[in-house]
């Protein structure tokens, strides 16, 4: 079951190709992060999901119909947060959360009025006293409010404090545990690392990986510092093995994640006295997708117990 | 750091920014004042013309009313009172719009709060604003001057009529720069500037009417409520007859004081707030609200109701002066013929009332124009892309807004019509035969403002980054072919080109329908074609 299915999907906006051949799938039932850096086509690719601009080519497919010519039957059954939540200057914010409701198709009241408060929202003020912040919490409520399958989030969280963002990891999590799909658009690593199940990475309109968190670490190399009795011999000739230096007892080296156990067989040889390894971080394994790979910033090493992991 | 910091570099931002706008803004001034030199030297070409003009405004409270105290039979007298209204009303406006885009609508947008964060003072902006706004009144000032006198008309009256104008743009841009203090909107703000305008006009318009005129019979010395008015002042100065300058010492004291007032409220307020503060709202919202008509109400109510008023007023004041046109036109034939002309007939009311109906139409498909335009201030910033991804389809949106302006204008049309046949029926006696005759004569002009209205709808559709520009442009070249097509004599298939010529010359013609349904059917197909192109193209926000 995919809720949302993207092939080959192009966007130009006169010389600029935002969109360049982006796939993207998003299965029913999960919450699925979509990261990229500025500029890389997420706002883009989720104004097609939505019906908003039109697509040059490409198939698209939104719980099962076409974003473009069933938008209307599709906008029941999702809610949207957009980025940048503009809304009308003299109406109160409660006027506003009530009329994204029901021009979806009807919102809990109760819900409503508990995420106001879980929020802390006034929803008599105008929308033009609020801040970003507030504004965002608005179209939040709004969209949590509702009753629908899929949820399409263009960096829901960017302006809210901590408190607020802890409040929507809440949320969100009762989303997937109830079977709602979500699709998140996010710079918070820690959010994405807290929420979701598989996310894609995007950059210059093209997806350049997707799958669960654990899979995209394993697609990466974890560096290794060793120490040994005796010095290192063979070990570039190993599967999986990347990158070897060695100086005096210390060898380092760079480990493909599948090919750890031969590795090590064949480090004992050598009377390991010491090793560490350094897996990357999320934050690090992002920087790797985002920039070209070549300049991530190496941190301190810490260490780690053989196998920990 | 200074209060001031910065102001140099906010100026210099602002011409930028307004390039374009102040550019059309010099021009327009100078070229009000040559078309009207033009026609008037045409008009009026003796002096015993003229002497019947200045005679016959002197003696008429309409022509007191609404183009101020003459004074004296000279060409640029006339001139002068030919042109007053319209030079006083855009200086006026366009130098209210110019302060609040610059201070109140920044600090909206938030292109403030980025700049306030740079090395920019406290009072930066509003200066700024002003700078950029004085000079633009002094340039358009100067350059109608300059047109004047390139028509043989004498320096200094030239000079005069120059710089009275741009004083009434200096005062209006200081009282746009209080109300920019005083509102927490830039809607709020300008609507407030726009009532002080009116109130400028009546007071003016009161004190003139109700003024004394000189013994020769060719000067009107006004009564105190001129004296109120910064639009007084500028007639005041007598451009052409008595040069007064030190008049203008009045409107300087006048901006000097506003400005100050509006800097020691800078002071005393936050970034992004008003001195009134905000009103709240209500928690839920109501059920007429939770439909995209209800939305749309809601949105255009305010502009709907704004202009029922001022035509209600203008209804009202220009039908109970009806009956006094013939002690102002009845001996100037060069005039009379006009108003025939313009009206369609011979009987003088008629014609002035059907010239009253050819206004309002005027007046109303503005109305409609920015009435539509609220699609694409909707879809710019940013709120329809919150609309269209509900269950709202793009037609749907579409016409909830069409069906507010189109009703709006012409309900505002037989508004018009009503209240210009109950004021002249209270001055002729025949209450319900002249509202019933005018209020057809006015639902007469809805055709054309909605011609207009779909045309915005096409341009919407086809072109919404432009649709703002392009739209007023088409507005404001049916105003000039409807003003100054029958005095340029200008061909008949460019006159065509506006809806408004094929409207027929009600009250005095009997309404044919066949142009009225031709019209309607042209707005139906605009209409059409621009919801079939916004149907089919990228949102375009921003
Ligand atoms: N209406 C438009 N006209 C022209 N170019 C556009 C338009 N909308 C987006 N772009 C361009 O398309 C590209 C993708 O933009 P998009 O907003 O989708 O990025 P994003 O991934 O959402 O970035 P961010 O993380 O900053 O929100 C950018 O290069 C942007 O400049
Ligand atoms: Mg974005």
């Amino acid at each position: 079951m995919t809720a949302i299915s993207v092939a080959g999907l192009v966007k130009t906006f006169g010389a600029t190709r935002a969109l360049d051949e982006l796939d993207l799938t998003v299965r029913s039932g999960e919450v699925h992060g979509f990261l990229g850096p500025n500029g890389a086509g997420k706002s883009t690719t989720i104004r097609i999901l939505l019906g908003l601009l039109r697509r040059d080519a490409g198939e698209v497919g939104v719980l099962g119909g076409d974003p473009w010519r069933d938008a209307v039957a599709l906008h029941r059954r999702l809610a949207y947060v957009p980025g940048d939540v503009n809304l009308w200057p003299n109406l109160s914010g409660g006027e506003a959360i009530d009329l994204f409701g029901s021009l979806r198709g009807g919102l809990d009241r109760a819900r409503r009025d508990e995420l106001l408060r879980r929020f802390d929202l006034d929803p008599t003020k105008k929308c033009r006293t609020y801040s970003k912040g507030n504004r965002q919490k608005v179209a939040i409520v709004a969209a949590f409010a509702s009753d629908v399958e899929l949820l399409v989030l263009d960096e829901p969280t960017s302006g809210l404090d901590p408190l607020m963002e802890a409040v929507f990891r809440e949320y969100v999590a009762a989303l997937r545990d109830a079977g709602r799909t979500v699709l998140l658009s996010s710079h918070v690593m820690s959010e994405v690392e807290a929420l979701c199940d598989r996310v894609s990475i995007i950059r210059a309109g093209r997806t350049v990986e997707s799958g669960t968190l654990a899979e995209l670490r394993h697609l990466t190399r974890t560096p290794m510092t060793v120490e040994t009795e005796r010095p290192v011999a063979g070990l570039a000739e190993l599967a999986g093995v990347h990158a070897v230096t060695a100086s005096g007892a210390t060898t380092r080296f760079e480990v493909e994640s599948g090919t750890l156990d031969p590795v090590l067989a064949h480090l004992a040889r050598f009377g390991v006295r010491a090793l560490t390894s350094t897996p990357p971080t999320l934050e690090e394994l992002f920087m790797r997708h985002y920039g070209d790979g070549s300049e991530v910033a190496v941190t301190a090493p810490r260490p780690v117990p053989v196998g920990a992991r | 750091m200074t209060a001031f910091t910065g102001t140099t570099r906010l100026t210099r931002l602002a011409l930028r920014r307004d390039r374009v706008k102040l550019l059309v803004w010099a021009l327009a001034v100078p070229g009000v004042g040559a078309a009207v030199a033009q026609s008037v030297s045409g008009i009026y070409g003796t002096e015993s013309d003229r002497i019947g003009y200045a005679t016959t405004s002197a003696a008429s409270v309409v022509a007191r009313a609404f183009n101020g105290p003459v004074s004296g039979p000279s060409l640029g007298s006339v001139v002068t009172a030919e042109a007053y209204t319209m030079l006083a009303l855009l200086a006026a406006l366009l130098s209210t719009f110019a302060v609040v885009r610059h201070t109140r609508q920044n600090e909206e947008t938030g292109r403030a709060e980025l700049l306030g964060s740079a090395v920019v003072g406290r009072h930066a902006p509003l200066t700024a604003a002003l700078l950029t706004t004085v000079a633009a009144n002094v340039l358009s000032g100067l350059l109608l001057a300059l047109v004047l006198v390139a028509g043989d008309l004498p320096v200094a009256g030239s000079l005069a009529l120059g710089a009275a104008i741009t004083g009434i743009g200096v005062s209006f841009a200081a009282i746009a720069a209080v109300t920019a203090q005083i509102s927490g909107t830039a809607r709020g703000a300008n609507g407030m500037a726009a009532a002080v305008v009116g109130l400028a006009f009546l007071l003016r318009a009161a004190g003139d009417a109700w003024g004394t005129v000189s013994a020769d019979g060719m000067r009107v010395v006004s009564a105190w409520p001129s004296w109120l008015s910064p639009l007084g002042w500028a007639n005041q100065v007598q451009p052409f007859d008595g040069n007064r300058w030190p008049v203008l010492a009045l409107t300087a004291g006048f901006s000097l004081l506003a400005i100050g007032t509006a800097f020691v409220l800078t002071a005393h307020r936050d970034l992004g707030s008003g001195v009134l503060a905000v009103r709240r709202g209500p928690a839920v919202a109501a059920r007429g609200l939770l439909n995209p008509g209800g939305l749309a109400w809601r949105l255009q109510r305010g502009v709907v109701l704004g202009w029922a008023i001022g035509i209600l007023v203008m209804g009202l004041s220009m039908g109970s002066v009806g009956d006094q046109l013939d002690s102002f036109v009845g001996e100037n034939e060069a005039a009379s013929e006009l108003i025939a002309q313009l009206g369609g007939t011979e009987e003088l009311v008629d014609a002035f009332l059907g010239t009253m109906m050819a206004m309002f139409a005027l007046a109303v498909a503005g109305f409609a124009v920015q009435a539509v335009l609220r699609l694409r201030a909707e879809e710019a910033a940013g709120t329809l892309e919150g609309i269209l991804a509900t269950a709202v389809g793009r037609p749907r949106w579409l016409l909830s807004h069409l069906l507010w302006a189109a009703l709006g204008a012409v309900v505002l049309l037989a508004l018009a019509g009503a209240s210009t046949g109950l004021g002249y029926g209270l001055v002729s006696g025949d209450v319900p035969g002249e509202v019933a005759r005018l209020t057809v004569a006015g639902l007469v002009q809805a055709p054309a403002a909605l011609v207009l209205a779909g045309l915005v709808v096409v341009l919407f559709g086809l072109l919404p980054r432009l649709s703002v520009a392009l739209s007023w442009s088409a507005f404001l070249l049916c105003v000039l072919l409807g003003q100054l097509g029958a005095l340029l004599e200008l061909p008949q298939p460019v006159l065509n080109l506006s809806p408004f010529t094929h409207l027929p010359a009600v009250p005095a013609a009997d309404p044919s329908a066949t142009p009225l349904v031709l019209l309607l059917a042209v707005a139906v197909a605009l209409t059409g074609l621009g919801l079939a192109t916004f149907r089919r193209r990228d949102l375009a926000i921003g």
